[in-house]
């Protein structure tokens, strides 16, 4: 399907555009992710054995299953750019909205920036050739792909769906063609993960595992960044999500399964290309081609989907003059937010020049384990200020508070893990995030007006 | 209560806030890898012998060590280089208080300007 873009007329309020559907959703929301089997995961078979990198699969995917959820329940309430951005502004607060729209354009930002090393790293392990380095190839990845965000949300996501569905094709073709009901001739993971080796450094290394654990499904919730551009929020939004989350966790278990069958985990624990890795080692070039293949269009995919959303992101703060208006700007062809992907794209570049594969990840999971312990205190709040039937909710998520409770919880145990790795690098974040609230809370708001914020058609909540 | 208006920000007040939040971010997340504080403590326990079986290979493994092309000498600082996660306590417990005082602080001014908000936009009505 192609839409035809119309400039907008003259004095008209340029708008983001209302095109995409589910499929879109879903590319989105996938797109983001799938590159995290591709590598990512792996490193938390690095922290805590390849046991623990199965165990981190299943109760991250618990974890995940919570934020899509209560992600489905609040955006398909809060249809708006931004995500939980716009969420925590109606919920929540100002400063709070500040700080979880950071939290986004930080977590897509750099995992657009590991994504973009990926690619570059990948391609220069392919070519073999010694010299050539990354940095030609990461730069004209953020390059060509702010340029397709800037030309249209449409064409933008059109490509990501297609991407990703050749992407996750390739794992399923990897799966079954290791004959997975089979032990023995290809998959050997009764000898390479052994009673011995399963739990190398016991259960601290399966908690320590949680951090890298995340990049198995690290930006679903990326989706809600699209509310403002679907056609019907209240259907495609949670449709998307959940289908996305259903998808991912079926790729987790198959890419865990194969990699940890094929590959001994202290080698699994440091290799950038997992699947690439296991599609070399059943000796079929065809295969290792299509992984190789594989692992840059996941890598292009999600680096893609994270300039659409930390755009909208930082949009929707100038829109609301949280920072300057300027970013607010719409293009009056293309309908996409163009000053804040052309802003944020040298942040971008720099920071692929001088971050590695493994800090950027870890910048990106820091911010995205801030903003999930944020949805679980955001759900509890919605749910007592608006309480069931005093809203027209597009979907109510079941069990709660369970899902809330169980979402508060992980992130815990995550922060703790980080402390085991990275523990500095999470007080200097969260000390930035303090400094920056200061800032905006004693400075910036006063050229925010105030009843504009809350543009949601419901009553005054309850206990206000 | 009566309507909140805001001044109006000059251009080159505009520019000096982008700039604030760039330098802000680059501080954040450029100054912890300058300082060499990134990355998690692993150390290499080197084995005298480097040998497959010395570094707790079986024939499966060292079979595929070598088709990834690995010898134990090659394969051996990949294989003994561990992490050794010890808890710093007074670490842990700075962390922790950073966390939670952050959070309380959000939330309670986030409450504080939500408030006006809330009164600004149902009072108009």
């Amino acid at each position: 399907m192609t839409i035809a873009l119309e400039p907008a007329a003259q004095g008209d309020r340029v708008s983001l555009l209302r095109v995409l559907g589910p499929a879109h959703v879903w590319a989105l929301g996938v797109g983001i992710v799938l590159v995290g089997e591709f590598t990512g995961w792996n490193f938390s078979a690095d922290k805590g054995g390849a046991l623990a990198a199965l165990i981190v699969c299943w109760v991250v995917g618990l974890l995940y299953t919570s934020v899509a959820m209560i992600d489905s329940e609040v955006t398909s309430t809060v249809a708006a750019a931004g995500g939980q951005y716009a969420q925590a502004k109606h919920i929540v607060g100002p400063l709070m909205a500040f700080n979880v729209a950071l939290f986004l354009v930080f977590a897509y930002t750099m995992l657009e920036v590991s994504d973009a090393i990926l690619l570059g790293d990948t391609i220069v392990a392919k070519a073999g050739v010694e010299g050539l380095t990354h940095n030609s190839f990461i730069a004209a990845t953020i390059v060509v792909l702010a340029w397709l965000n800037y030309r249209g949300v449409l064409m933008t996501l059109n490509v990501n769906f297609v991407i990703t569905a050749v992407a996750y094709i390739s794992i399923v073709i990897l799966f079954f063609s290791v004959s997975p009901w089979t032990q023995g001739a290809v998959l050997k993971l009764n000898e390479l993960v052994t009673p011995g080796n399963a739990l190398p450094y016991g259960w601290i290394g399966v908690i320590a595992a949680f951090q890298f654990g995340i990049w198995y499904y690290l930006g679903i919730e990326g989706t809600t960044q699209a509310a403002e551009e679907v056609r019907s929020p209240a259907r495609s939004l949670p449709y998307g999500t959940m289908a996305g989350m259903i998808t991912l966790l079926i790729a987790a278990a198959m890419t865990w399964y194969v990699c940890a069958s094929m590959m001994p985990w202290e080698y699994l624990g440091i290799t950038y290309y997992p699947l690439w890795d296991a599609g070399k080692l059943t000796g079929s070039p065809l295969l290792e081609n299509l992984l190789f293949v594989a692992t840059l269009l996941a890598a292009l995919a999600s680096a893609n989907g994270c300039i659409n959303d930390a755009a909208r992101a930082w949009f929707s703060l100038g829109r609301d003059r949280y920072l300057p208006t300027w970013f607010s700007a719409v293009h009056p062809r293309y309908r996409t937010p163009y000053r804040s992907i052309l802003f944020l794209l040298p942040i971008a570049l720099a920071f692929a020049f001088i971050a590695d594969l493994n800090q950027a990840i870890t910048f990106s999971i820091l911010s995205g384990v801030l903003q999930y312990t944020f949805m679980s205190i955001n759900i509890m709040m919605f749910r007592r200020k608006w309480p069931l039937g005093s809203i027209r909710r597009g979907y109510t998520h079941p069990f709660h508070p369970i899902p809330a409770i169980v979402l508060f919880c992980l992130c815990v145990v995550t922060f703790f893990a980080i402390f085991l790795g990275f523990g500095s690098q999470l007080i200097a974040m969260v000390a930035f995030y303090f400094l920056i609230s200061l800032w905006f809370h004693f400075y910036r708001y006063k050229f925010v007006r105030r009843g504009d914020q809350f543009t949601m058609p419901w009553p005054k909540p309850q206990g206000y | 209560m009566s309507r909140y208006t805001p001044p109006e920000q000059s251009k080159a007040g505009q520019v000096f806030d982008i700039a604030v939040v760039v330098v802000a971010i680059f501080v954040a997340l450029w100054l912890p890898l300058k300082l060499g504080l990134a990355g998690a403590a692993k150390s290499i326990d080197a084995l005298d012998a480097k040998t497959w079986e010395a570094l707790g290979q079986n024939p499966t493994m060292a079979s595929i060590w070598e088709k990834l092309g690995y010898t134990p000498e090659t394969a051996h600082d990949i294989i003994q280089n561990r992490f050794h996660y010890v808890i710093d306590w007074p670490t842990l417990i700075i962390m922790a208080a950073v966390l939670i005082g952050y959070f309380v602080f959000l939330f309670r001014a986030s409450d504080r300007e939500y408030r006006d908000v809330i009164n600004e936009k149902f009072d108009d009505k």
